[in-house]
């Protein structure tokens, strides 16, 4: 189980993440901020407590390995890189610019980065890729993909969780961010995938169902998948889209969208409190 | 004598390749006959994957492996690499530029009694539109066996167009062979036969019925559509009065397209193009009989050449 200062500890690097993708957005530019939020937790829960990674030796080859399927929310990938120091903080700035070093979706070329991802629905495939490479090699690595609660309507998530399954991918963990709401609207107005749980269940994973906020229990969640022999296991986190910016918070608008200056004080305020709680 | 069929040198090659280097891996749809990657599976059973019929998934788990440090080799029809899994291809291969090898069986009409869905006459256009991608496509077994030599060093994915039957030997088996290289295979000096695949035994079957009418023609196999050797296809273009490209493939986009791409700039003698009019396949009871059909014959290549000539008299 996790110690209550680890977990303090995770979600108040949480807090930090979240700033660091308003502060990459920044004001006027537009950017995906309600899919970043909602993965904050998890991502710091990953890159700061439960993967085995070494930010001097990002390509370590037995190192754990994160893939953003969803890819259109790297500022929370990036943010989680800055806060490591693999990715220089000056490069903030440079996010979806011409000239600066952060793509609009997961690159090779950035630092830490480990894959392309962002054409929905890919993310998990390369995750099986990796992880059948990886047990070929004896490495002890562990393979994480974080998928989007609307990608999974692509049909090539399930053609890589049946195949997961079909060759007992324990090294991989999926992670589905439900966070109920996607580009254009709700989830369950756009495609509703119903029994969520149920089904990867019945592709042969084992699926667990957590609050994706609660940092105890996705640690605790992310230890079991790890103990789990045999089969891949999914974690199926209930988040809130836009998480921690109350106006982001549960709607499509701050899906792709531009914080205006009054938008952009507020949120970074609201971040900083809730942080400054958790003291 | 080797056996003229290039899946079995495939086979063979890929199995070689194995034992050569354990960073190999096959990836395999239900196809493993088709395509002779069964020959891997048989020999390493732990570097051989059956991904099922899913060629989406088969495409992106191929980049994952390649990221781990593999040479992944991936093993479908053609039309289902390029075509059903071509996001994949692109997005989560070629935009990392990753070491994986895409064999597309089946190429062409090769596929003769399946008819237009196994059939892949605009693959190579596909192919040759994305960035980091090398295209290849054997004449015969002999080049296809030493194609698959260079699999484990050349940087970057590779589409390897396969044909599914047995092709006439036409390359010399002890001459060097490098992708990204043409290689001439007949001198001539009135007309200039660019082909690739099954047409190149076919074209130096035109040059021959030319040459019995006073018509000399060179043949050059162009067995790199990309990178194309731009500066050996502009030699090979010069000093002669016609130009003729032979494919098995769409008149849109293929080697007729790429040939013309090169030329241009320069001055050269004209061009006509031997290939697939603007249309799918259909099924046929024989090989043969189905390139009649589409004009993908020796015929074809010397009266379009011949046609070059007249209108130069004129």
């Amino acid at each position: 189980m996790a110690k209550p200062d680890e977990i303090r500890r995770i979600q108040r690097i949480a807090c930090d993440l979240r700033a660091n993708v308003i502060k990459m957005i920044g004001v006027g530019k537009v950017g995906h901020i309600g899919g970043s939020c909602s993965l904050a937790e998890i991502a710091a829960a990953l890159y700061f407590s439960k993967m085995r990674i070494d930010p001097n030796d990002m390509k370590n080859k037995d190192r754990d390995r994160f893939l953003l399927s969803k890819g259109h929310t790297v500022p929370i990938q990036y943010a989680a890189l800055i806060e490591m120091g693999v990715i220089p903080r000056e490069h903030s700035s440079g996010l979806k610019t011409l000239e600066g070093n952060l793509q609009g979706h997961p690159d090779m070329k950035t630092p830490g980065m480990e894959a392309v991802t962002g054409s929905l629905g890919q993310g998990l495939s390369i995750g099986v890729g990796m992880a059948l490479a990886l047990r070929y090699k004896k490495s002890p690595a562990r393979v994480y993909v974080a998928m989007g609660d609307g990608e999974i309507a692509e049909g090539q998530i399930w053609e890589a969780a049946m195949a997961a399954a079909r060759y007992k991918l324990d090294s991989l963990t999926g992670i589905v961010d439900r966070n109920g709401f996607q580009a254009t609207g709700a989830t369950r107005d756009i495609f509703e995938i119903p029994n969520l749980v149920e089904k990867w269940r019945a592709f042969g994973w084992n699926a667990l169902h957590v609050d994706g906020h609660d940092v105890a229990a996705v640690l605790n969640a992310l230890d079991e998948a790890e103990a789990t022999k045999g089969v891949p296991t999914v974690i199926v986190a209930d988040t809130v889209k836009g998480k921690g910016v109350s106006f982001a918070e549960n709607t499509s608008a701050f899906h792709n969208a531009s914080l205006t200056q009054a938008q952009y004080d507020q949120a970074l305020s609201e971040i900083a409190e809730a942080k400054r709680i958790l003291q | 004598m080797k056996s003229p069929s290039l899946r079995n040198a495939y086979g063979e090659a890929l199995v070689a390749l194995g034992r050569k280097d354990d960073r190999v891996m096959a990836l395999e749809a239900d196809l493993g006959k088709s395509t002779q990657s069964v020959m891997f599976q048989t020999e390493f059973p732990d570097r051989y994957f059956q991904m099922g019929i899913a060629e989406q998934d088969m495409m992106s788990t191929a980049a994952g492996m390649a990221l781990a440090g593999m040479i992944p080799f991936v093993h479908t029809f053609a039309i289902f690499a390029t075509g059903r899994a071509y996001d994949q291809l692109r997005n989560s291969v070629c935009v990392p530029n990753l070491p994986v090898r895409i064999c597309g069986s089946s190429a062409g009409l090769s596929d003769f009694g399946d008819g237009k869905t196994h059939q892949s006459v605009e693959d190579v256009a596909l192919m040759r539109a994305i960035p980091n991608l090398t295209v290849i496509c054997p004449a015969d077994a002999i080049e296809t066996t030493k194609m698959m030599e260079h699999m484990l060093d050349w940087p970057g994915p590779v589409y390897i167009r396969i044909n599914r039957n047995d092709l006439p030997f036409v390359t010399p088996e002890n001459e060097p062979y490098a992708i990204g290289k043409v290689s001439l295979l007949r001198q001539g000096r009135d007309v200039a036969i660019f082909a690739a695949g099954v047409m190149v035994s076919k074209a130096l079957e035109a040059a021959t019925t030319l040459e019995a009418d006073g018509i000399s023609a060179r043949v050059i196999n162009v067995s790199t559509i990309k990178p194309l050797d731009r500066d050996a296809v502009i030699r090979y273009a010069a000093g002669v009065n016609a130009i003729v490209t032979a494919e098995e493939h769409t008149l849109i986009g293929g080697l007729g397209s790429a040939v013309v791409e090169a030329l241009r700039g320069v001055a050269h003698a004209p061009v006509e193009f031997v290939g697939v009019t603007d249309r799918f396949g259909t099924s046929a009871e024989r090989y043969d009989i189905l390139m009649e059909r589409y004009g993908l014959t020796a015929e074809a290549i010397a009266a379009a050449a011949k046609t070059i000539l007249r209108k130069n008299d004129k």
